[in-house]
């Protein structure tokens, strides 16, 4: 090797160090951290009662209803709130690409449901299906205890989360959409294709990357949802999700070898999710890397 | 096509339009109209306040809780941003402009960054900083913001880097400046618009972050404004705080709105930079 590579190879990683130092320190370390609390009996109430236990957390974890329920809760609200994401992204994104007057007007409501913050979000949505607060109750045939039914209780979370995000998806949506050739569209409505052929033979195979990223980044979003439901209904009426229970566990009850367990599981479902849409999906996500 | 067509599809795309802006704005004109009832209609059930009133506005300016929270919010959110992207540019150069083995392992570590559920860390970073003194603190929460902003700006930096026309910088060398006059008088100009991209996203990010501020705070020392409104209790301890969480909510609101409004190009350019370009 030249010396000039070597010295750009020793100055890159330079450059990168502060960044891999961050990175190792803040989120790798406390993520092995977490992996060793994890066999021990470790509750912050009665320190002096510590002692390794093995693997015993996660039995008592996965012998636990309230684990699997809310495995169940969070992978239904990933999956609804999700797949409405994508249909009403799409609209979105068609809305803003071919509206000639409007775009701009359009493009910066979305980004106000994107800038504001999770909680407030939540908040408003709160007050407006609130029995006594709210204006939902008065409208013809919406009245109904929303927040003190499972069923309701999820509507409103997964629509608060849909509201909140589907303006992210409408846009890298939008982005993919300017890379479908105009010219494809035009030739193929010529030779008599309707919109809803044209869509589903070009528009979309030609979207399908910038499709797959976005419902990998919005999937593994959705998946650790907290803010809204924390917000909404504390978990109460069956909805907790699983970083509700993290958190319960390790900041309310301050439990954390029980609550390290929880967490080394939640990741363990991160991964699988994103090996899922890697390997099944066939997302290259180092190739965006490379350049062009 | 007749020109019936298209008028009547333009028609179609403006209905639309219209349908999609007010979808995106109720819930934030609710909360604005909720915001300005007076506390004794604010269980009338009507979308519109029938007298306005700023009583809760007035509330919340004299509740000193809120004025901590949103000097922590606006503190903490800032030097994240500056935590954030002084590695993230220096690591997306790296990435950009140098051959190096460990490139790809950066770049998968920034993605399992990204993907990482930050309530599996929660727990030890409520261990670790308590027995460093770091619980209930500014950089108790300003470490992981930078931490977890990193790939969104590593990947936002690159992404705008890799299309700055480089040869300028040769041409400069040319032409007789030194290295750094190179890079602070051409490329740095041309860099701007990107980093400032990277800055509101991660700026949001920060801004908008939950989880970590109710875990890793207790007290106003260093607790943000959505965990702030997440608690609020108000002044009587006997009075649903609702009008003045509206209130305060419309307050954090505002300025989002406002840069929204402002930088709206650069937002999106940010945005959609690291997952479609490439």
């Amino acid at each position: 090797m030249s010396r000039g590579a070597a010295a750009s190879r020793r100055l890159a990683w330079l450059l990168c160090a502060p960044a891999l130092a961050a990175m190792l320190l803040v989120a790798a370390w406390p993520m092995l951290h977490a992996l060793w609390l994890s066999l021990f009996r470790y509750d912050l109430r009665f320190p002096d009662r510590t002692e390794f236990v093995g693997l015993h957390n996660y039995l008592s974890v996965l012998g636990s209803e309230v684990w699997w329920q809310a495995l169940f809760n969070t992978l239904l609200i990933t999956v609804a709130s999700v797949s409405v994401e994508l249909v009403l992204g799409f609209a979105f994104a068609l809305v803003m690409h071919r509206a000639l007057v409007g775009r701009r007007i359009v493009r910066t409501a979305l980004l106000v449901p994107y800038g504001i913050i999770t909680v407030v979000a939540a908040m408003a949505w709160r007050f407006a299906f609130d029995p006594v607060t709210g204006f939902v109750d008065a409208l013809p045939g919406l009245d109904h205890a929303w927040l003190a039914e499972r069923g309701p209780a999820f509507f409103v979370i997964v629509q608060t989360e849909i509201w909140k995000t589907t303006p992210f998806m409408a846009l890298l949506l939008l982005a993919g959409l300017a890379l479908v050739p105009e010219e494809l569209l035009r030739a193929a409505r010529v030779d008599g294709a309707g919109a809803v052929q044209r869509f589903r033979r070009i528009t979309l195979p030609l979207m399908r990357p910038v499709i797959l990223v976005a419902l990998l980044f919005r999937t593994l979003d959705a998946f650790r949802i907290f803010d809204t439901v924390f917000v909404l209904t504390r978990g109460a009426q069956d909805t907790e999700s699983v970083s509700l229970v993290g958190y319960n566990t390790l900041v309310t009850r301050l439990n954390l070898g029980l609550g390290s367990a929880v967490s080394v599981l939640i990741f363990l479902c991160v991964l699988a999710i994103a090996a899922l849409y890697i390997r099944g999906f066939g997302i290259d996500l180092s190739r965006r890397e490379e350049g062009r | 096509m007749t020109s019936a067509r298209g008028r009547r599809e333009r028609l179609l795309w403006g209905a639309g339009s219209v349908l999609v802006v007010c979808y995106a704005l109720v819930p934030v004109a609710w909360l604005l109209s909720l915001s300005l009832k007076r506390g004794a209609d604010l269980g009338d059930h009507r979308f519109l306040p029938a007298v306005v009133s700023l009583e809760h506005y007035r509330a919340v300016f004299q509740d000193p809780q809120f004025a901590a929270a949103l000097w922590n919010s606006v503190g903490i959110a800032g030097l994240s941003t500056l935590a954030a992207l002084l590695p993230g540019l220096l690591a997306a150069y790296a990435i950009v402009r140098l051959e190096f083995p460990g490139r790809r392992l950066l770049l998968a570590a920034t993605l399992a960054i990204a993907m990482f559920p930050p309530v599996s860390i929660v727990g030890p970073l409520f261990d670790l900083w308590r027995s460093l003194g770091l619980y209930d603190t500014w950089p108790g929460l300003i470490l992981p913001y930078m931490t977890f902003t990193l790939p969104l700006a590593i990947w936002t930096l690159s992404a705008f880097l890799r299309d700055i026309p480089w040869e300028l910088e040769k041409a400069a060398r040319v032409d007789g400046a030194t290295p750094m006059q190179a890079l602070l008088r051409i490329i740095l100009p041309l860099a701007a618009p990107g980093v400032f991209s990277a800055a509101i996203l991660v700026f949001l990010f920060a801004w908008n972050d939950f989880l970590f501020a109710i875990s890793l705070t207790s007290t106003d020392n260093a607790r943000t404004v959505p965990a702030a409104i997440a608690f609020f209790t108000g002044s009587s301890r006997f009075e649903q705080p609702t009008g003045s969480i509206a209130a305060a909510s419309v307050v954090v609101t505002l300025p989002v709105v406002l840069v929204v409004l402002l930088f709206q190009r650069r937002i999106v350019a940010g945005l959609t930079a690291g997952a479609v370009k490439g």
